[in-house]
């Protein structure tokens, strides 16, 4: 049975990196600054790895949407063992939703039994992409998974969902889309000798255009501004004191 | 839902309590997982033939599992990313270009990036870039903000006496050097090196005959008790003809090499000095910058017994580079470099500049003020060491870029005729001293070491230097004690109150940490070990009133109250800005700076 897994992945500020707000406040500085795969997307990829590893599937690809330095980061995909990476070359702002058509479109061409994401990518924290996609492919979805099981035979994957309450374990009809939470697993390295084996993995080009997808948003950002300063605590002296600050200056009750 | 990242830390205001952890030394600060030097014998593979260097990926590389670890053979491996490495690695390929030879080349860099771990004043000398790269400003280096002003002043507490600036920086440049060492990296890939940073050298291979045969890489995933995580990953040996050591002041490596093949006699050189440089580099007000604008102080904060000097320079984009540099053969052990660099900027005649602005990054690094006197013998069996780690920095004028750089040219000449005709790597000695570096050095000798009789004298003597013997003379003066036997005992001193930070000019260390967007696997070995595990707590802490909780400028060591209220030595080694300056000033040299796994450390981008 010969499974592909396809992985959504997303090239955002690292995660260490002190990030400003930029002077028109229409989004955060990016010049200079250093771009690292999306956490959950690696948590994402090193799943499908482990399941190719399992014998469930034979083949796991890569897919990026961005501009061209996008494709660094989907070399560290194929440094990490993914097989072969797809690059929707874009340059300017995505919204969940175009994402979300775009890789629809992708795994029309693909078929692939699973398709693995992040749950959503530290940039924007939109946590929409995953759940858009199940809605348009009309896949079943596991999302905030923290567990995978996958039964070959039965062609069913058995998720443990990280939610509210604590966790809840659906069954999903192959094929299906999962979306990675935290503790799903801890990503490998990329060793040295895979970097260099990773210059020569194929890595397809595609434009919206070319795939038919039409990018625009219902959404517009308004402004993008830094949270306001903690001002400091005040320590107050007793009871009294508390009520009247919560009564007079915080205007509470 | 509890959010706990394999390796983040919160981004938050707290960063100070995500930072600090309680770091096992004793036992565990000697690695208990294995690690083999390769003690085989290898024969190395014949010399190619030469071919056109056409493709992108080199064609001389093999691939062979010995024993444990993957093995992977270069031409030339380079240890390092920066202005020597890059250097050496640009002018290898250009050789090979022209000869119709082909080399290949591997540069290995322990920052996450090239340019992580970059950090430098800068002003610019574009002597050897003109002689690497003559087209570099058509090819659009980030090299486009000439120097517009040169100031010079001595600080007293209020005022600011201008002096007679003693630089002559007509056709130099105010840049940031982790942005000309990007350029430089696209520049050497173009050319076929292979970079990859984010993985560190931290061993270095010797054959039977203790010849220089490569590097180890780091083990990936050891938890911080020694065992394997589950992402574990061996090191890789990257073995090279020739290895090139190019970790900048105080290369890890580099010093084991050194101590090893006895290089700084066999150079006839004395001890290296250095100092500790500490920068911020803000956004001011428009209307505040002057592009270009280069100002040194002298005198103020610091005493007359204490050599260093601040800078501040204008680049371009509103952006400034301020920085404080104390040299580290300073006596008083209550002094913290990093506390009188914030209140530096409190100064009457600094204040106004940065008043209204905001810091983007911030950032520490030693550097090297042993010039002439200190250049090691700096050829070993196998390779060589170039730039800082060696030492070529030119004291007084505060520049060791450029010299840096030709020295890692000179080396890639000698290497491309050792590897391709058979000359000997001894040849690169002789090719320093037929080259403007050696020129240079010695002309520059003699003014740092006057400053050993004090602020005065040491000025007195660089103005005659300057304008009268400009290094003319036959005597060469001495450096006092090593730096690490500078510091006095905390008797002889009382303690410096420092005032506090007041967030808008001066910042308190986890703020400004977390500027320097450094992080680390938290779960790791600590990377800075100690000889001996009771000197902190018997010696640093009683003598010399633990000088490390003060001149470390990330705050990885810190005394802390253990159960039975006993001060234990606490090290946050996920501090570490990889500045080497406990390596160097730690009164029994009992630290020693180890790489931790690669990635780890700083973020600079415009430092």
């Amino acid at each position: 049975m010969t499974m592909k897994i396809m992985v959504a992945i997303k090239r955002v500020v690292d995660y260490a990196v002190k990030i400003r707000v930029n002077p028109d406040k229409t989004g955060v500085v990016t010049q200079n600054v250093k771009m690292s795969m999306n956490p959950f997307c690696e948590i994402a990829l090193e799943e499908a790895l482990r399941i190719r590893e399992s014998g469930s599937a034979s083949e796991v690809v890569a897919v990026t949407i961005g501009p061209s330095h996008s494709v660094d980061t989907l070399r560290t995909g194929l440094a990490m063992g993914a097989d072969r990476g797809i690059h929707v070359d874009y340059s300017a702002s995505l919204y969940p939703l175009s994402v979300a058509k775009i890789l629809t479109k992708l795994v029309q061409i693909e078929n692939p039994g699973l398709l693995i994401l992040g749950k959503q990518a530290i940039d924007d924290d939109c946590n929409q992409t995953g759940q858009m996609i199940a809605g348009l492919l009309n896949w079943p979805q596991g999302t905030f998974a923290s567990k995978v099981v996958l039964d070959k035979e039965k062609q069913v994957a058995t998720v443990d969902r990280e939610v509210a309450d604590g966790i809840e374990t659906v069954c999903l009809n192959l094929p299906a889309v999962i979306t990675t939470d935290l503790r799903l697993n801890q990503p490998r390295y990329a060793t040295l000798p895979n970097i260099m084996k990773a210059k020569s993995k194929p890595i397809k080009k595609f434009t919206p255009e070319e795939l038919n997808v039409e990018i625009k948003s219902d959404l517009e950002i308004v402004q993008v501004t830094e949270p306001p300063k903690r001002k400091a605590g005040v320590v107050v002296s007793s009871v009294d004191e508390l009520i009247d600050k919560l009564k007079h200056e915080a205007n509470v009750i | 839902m509890m959010l706990v990242f394999r390796s983040i830390l919160s981004k938050s205001k707290a960063t100070s309590t995500g930072l600090l952890l309680r770091a096992t030394i004793a036992n565990n600060s000697y690695h208990s997982f294995s690690r083999c030097y390769s003690q085989h014998n290898f024969s190395f593979s014949e010399p190619r033939a030469p071919s056109r260097a056409e493709s992108r990926v080199p064609t001389s590389r093999s691939f062979c599992t010995s024993s444990e670890r993957d093995s992977i053979e270069y031409d030339v491996v380079i240890v390092g990313a920066g202005p020597a490495g890059l250097s050496a690695a640009i002018r290898l390929k250009q050789m090979c270009r022209e000869r119709n030879a082909d080399l290949s080349v591997c540069v290995l860099e322990k920052g996450a990036e090239v340019g992580a771990h970059i950090l430098s004043g800068n002003v610019f000398e574009p002597r050897a870039l003109n002689e690497l790269i003559p087209q570099w400003k058509e090819q659009e280096a980030p090299i486009t903000t000439p120097v517009s002003s040169d100031k010079f002043w001595f600080l007293t507490k209020g005022r600011a006496i201008s002096l007679p600036s003693p630089f002559n920086n007509k056709g130099n440049y105010v840049i940031s050097l982790s942005q000309l060492i990007r350029w430089m990296g696209a520049k050497a890939e173009e050319l076929g090196v292979e970079i990859y940073p984010g993985f560190a050298a931290s061993e270095i291979l010797f054959d039977a005959n203790n010849k220089v045969i490569g590097i180890g890489t780091n083990d990936m995933g050891i938890s911080k008790d020694g065992s394997k995580k589950e992402n574990f990953q061996r090191g890789v040996e990257i073995k090279g003809r020739i290895t090139l050591l190019a970790e900048g002041c105080r290369g890890s490596l580099s010093e084991k090499i050194m101590k090893k093949y006895n290089l700084r006699e066999k150079g006839g050189a004395e001890h290296q000095t250095y100092a500790l440089g500490i920068k911020e580099v803000w956004e001011i007000d428009e209307e505040k910058h002057q592009p270009g604008a280069v100002i040194h102080t002298l005198g103020w904060p610091l005493d007359h017994k204490t050599y260093g000097g601040s800078f501040l320079y204008h680049m371009k984009d509103n952006l400034v580079s301020i920085g404080l540099v104390v040299a580290l053969n300073y006596q008083n052990p209550f002094m913290s470099p990093y506390e009188e660099f914030q209140k530096l900027k409190h100064h009457p005649a600094i204040k106004p500049i940065l008043e209204g602005g905001t810091v983007i990054q911030y950032g520490a690094r030693t550097l090297n003020e042993g010039g002439f006197q200190s250049i090691p013998y700096p050829v070993f069996p196998g390779g060589a060491i170039i730039g800082c780690s060696a030492g070529f920095m030119n004291v007084p004028k505060i520049k060791g870029t450029h010299t840096a750089m030709k020295s890692g040219m000179l080396a890639a000449e000698v290497t491309f005729s050792a590897l391709n005709e058979g000359v000997d790597m001894d040849t690169y000695w002789d090719a320093l001293r037929n080259s403007w570096i050696w020129e240079e050095l010695r002309k520059s000798r003699n003014y740092r070491p006057a400053f050993e009789y004090g602020l005065i004298p040491g000025l007195a003597l660089s103005g005659l230097e300057h304008y009268i013997f400009k290094g003319r003379h036959s005597f060469t003066l001495k450096h006092g004690k090593p730096d690490h036997e500078a510091t006095n005992a905390a008797q002889l001193h009382s303690p410096i109150h420092y005032p506090k930070a007041d967030g808008v000019l001066s910042f308190d260390v986890p703020t400004s940490l977390h500027r320097s967007n450094t992080n680390h696997e938290h779960d790791q070995p600590p990377h800075l070990r100690l000889r001996d595990p009771k000197i902190p707590e018997v010696l640093n802490l009683p003598v010399y009133a633990a000088p490390e909780s003060r001149y470390c400028p990330a705050r990885v060591y810190e005394y802390v109250a253990d159960e039975h209220n006993q001060m234990k030595l606490q090290i946050n080694a996920q501090n570490c800005l990889h500045c080497k300056a406990c390596d160097i000033k730690d009164p029994k040299q009992n630290i020693e700076w180890t790489v931790p796994e690669g990635g780890g450390g700083p973020g600079y981008s415009v430092m």
